[in-house]
């Protein structure tokens, strides 16, 4: 039942995920933070089968914390993604594979550019300038199709995210109340309320 | 008072030394000369080959690989070339390593390894071979011109103890002294790869036992960026175009030595 977006814009990566965590059809919690952010300028936004997202999110973030700290520079986002991508393709041909999608953002500071990267737990990548998980991808991808703008500065980004938002709570009976909404660009990453 | 604690790398003399360590350095300073400077849009290197002779069979080396023979100067990936001073079989296997190195780090990451990694890399097995029994060090200085897009164009140099740094300009085997002292007058921080070529079969000229040069005697290779894909692009000079450059810079053999040959 998750929900999650992502937009790319003039230099940032904008990533939002419902706050919802939810057994069968009751909510446990509605401030559940979903999008762990893996390095200073890297985000990553999680949903799928609950137990395997915090495990592996978790295992992700760990890593990426380690190689920052053994080697001389951090993992760009491009690296970052790629290396997430093999340990979803390693898991699915496991024994006990994670249920895990993700979508990847991040502000590369050697080439000064936002990289956004869809994942699912088949071990997919794509590189996209926008993308989403759960059922607000069949409401917001068409949306994102018609108002996307990649050269859009921070406030036209988050005004299109709203759209999705809207859209999605207009149209889909499950939809998600509340989303945790964070950017990375430049400066590195922060949450913004809307 | 040495020779009861110089047979072992894993023992401290009790003046706090690794004798083999430094006899490995040793090896190195008689090795043939490798130079490498930094500029600002690249890296050149050079190295002067020992092994020479008439009798030599060097029509191998003529079109094959990357250019070069293959004796001092190596493309350790598509960003790094590395140039090495010391005992060639003990070169070889870290070459071997270090390619493995750099292509795991492209499996995993799906990106060149960065210059500094690379090296983190040998040096992280060179330190190895100082500390675990019944091992010699390798007698293997490197260094390393690469590129990556942390650190643009970088210049690294390795030795056996395992230690690194980066330099603007450095050399290592013989006469790697005198290079230096050449080079740290001469070194411009504005220097763009043209004039570094220059610097550097100068100092290689003055530094080198032989009167003449000539592509017998240097290796050569640069490290530019590929001006349509911004990617790095490194050139191993064939042993042609070595001798291009040197006429091309006035310091080739004269004409009559030509006939000789």
């Amino acid at each position: 039942m998750d929900v999650s977006f992502a937009i790319t814009g003039k230099g940032y990566v904008i990533i939002a995920a419902d706050t919802t965590a939810a057994r069968s059809i009751i909510k446990m919690k509605s401030d559940e933070d979903k999008i762990k952010v893996l390095s200073p300028h890297l985000l990553m936004a999680y949903s799928g089968e609950p137990g395997d997202t915090v495990q592996f999110a978790e295992f992700i973030e760990r890593n990426i914390r380690l190689y920052h700290i053994r080697n001389p520079h951090p993992l760009r986002p491009q690296s970052a993604a790629s290396w997430i991508r093999r340990s979803l393709a390693d898991s699915i041909r496991s024994r006990r594979p994670y249920a895990v999608n993700l979508l990847v953002g991040g502000y590369d500071p050697a080439e000064h550019a936002p990289h956004l990267y869809w994942m699912d737990y088949l071990g997919t990548m794509a590189e996209v300038p926008f993308a989403a998980h759960g059922y607000g991808a069949y409401f917001a991808l068409s949306l994102l199709d018609r108002y996307h703008d990649p050269e859009a500065n921070l406030e036209e980004g988050i005004a299109t995210l709203k759209k999705c938002i809207d859209e999605v709570a207009q149209r889909l009976v499950v939809a998600p109340g509340k989303y945790k909404v964070k950017v990375v660009d430049k400066d590195g990453v922060r949450e913004i309320e809307l | 008072m040495a020779r009861r604690y110089d047979s072992r790398t894993t023992i401290f003399s009790p003046e706090g030394r690794l004798y083999q360590i430094e006899y490995a350095m040793e090896a190195i300073s008689h090795a043939g000369t490798v130079l490498g400077v930094l500029a600002k849009d690249g890296v050149v290197l050079a190295a002067e080959k020992k092994v020479t002779g008439k009798l030599l069979d060097l029509s191998g080396v003529k079109e094959g690989g990357y250019g070069g023979s293959g004796e001092k100067i190596f493309l350790l990936n598509s960003n790094v070339v590395a140039g090495v001073a010391g005992i060639t079989a003990d070169a070889n296997s870290l070459v071997n390593f270090a390619r493995q190195a750099a292509q795991r780090h492209l499996f995993l990451y799906n990106e060149d390894i960065p210059v500094e990694l690379l090296a983190q890399r040998l040096c992280d097995l060179k330190q190895g071979y100082t500390q675990y029994g019944g091992l010699r060090p390798f007698g293997v200085s490197l260094l390393y011109a690469g590129f990556d897009p942390h650190y643009q164009f970088q210049l690294y140099h390795s030795d056996p103890s395992g230690n690194y740094g980066g330099w603007k300009a450095t050399c290592i085997g013989a006469n790697s002294g005198t290079a230096q002292s050449l080079l740290k007058q001469e070194y411009r921080e504005d220097m763009g790869v043209e004039d570094a070529v220059g610097l550097v079969l100068r100092v290689m000229s003055k530094t080198m036992d032989s009167t003449t040069l000539g592509s017998e005697k240097l290796e050569f290779a640069t490290l530019t960026l590929d001006t349509a894909t911004k990617q790095p692009k490194a050139k191993i000079y064939k042993p042609a175009e070595v001798d291009a450059l040197l006429q091309k810079h006035g310091l080739a053999k004269k004409d009559e030595d030509a006939e000789m040959r």
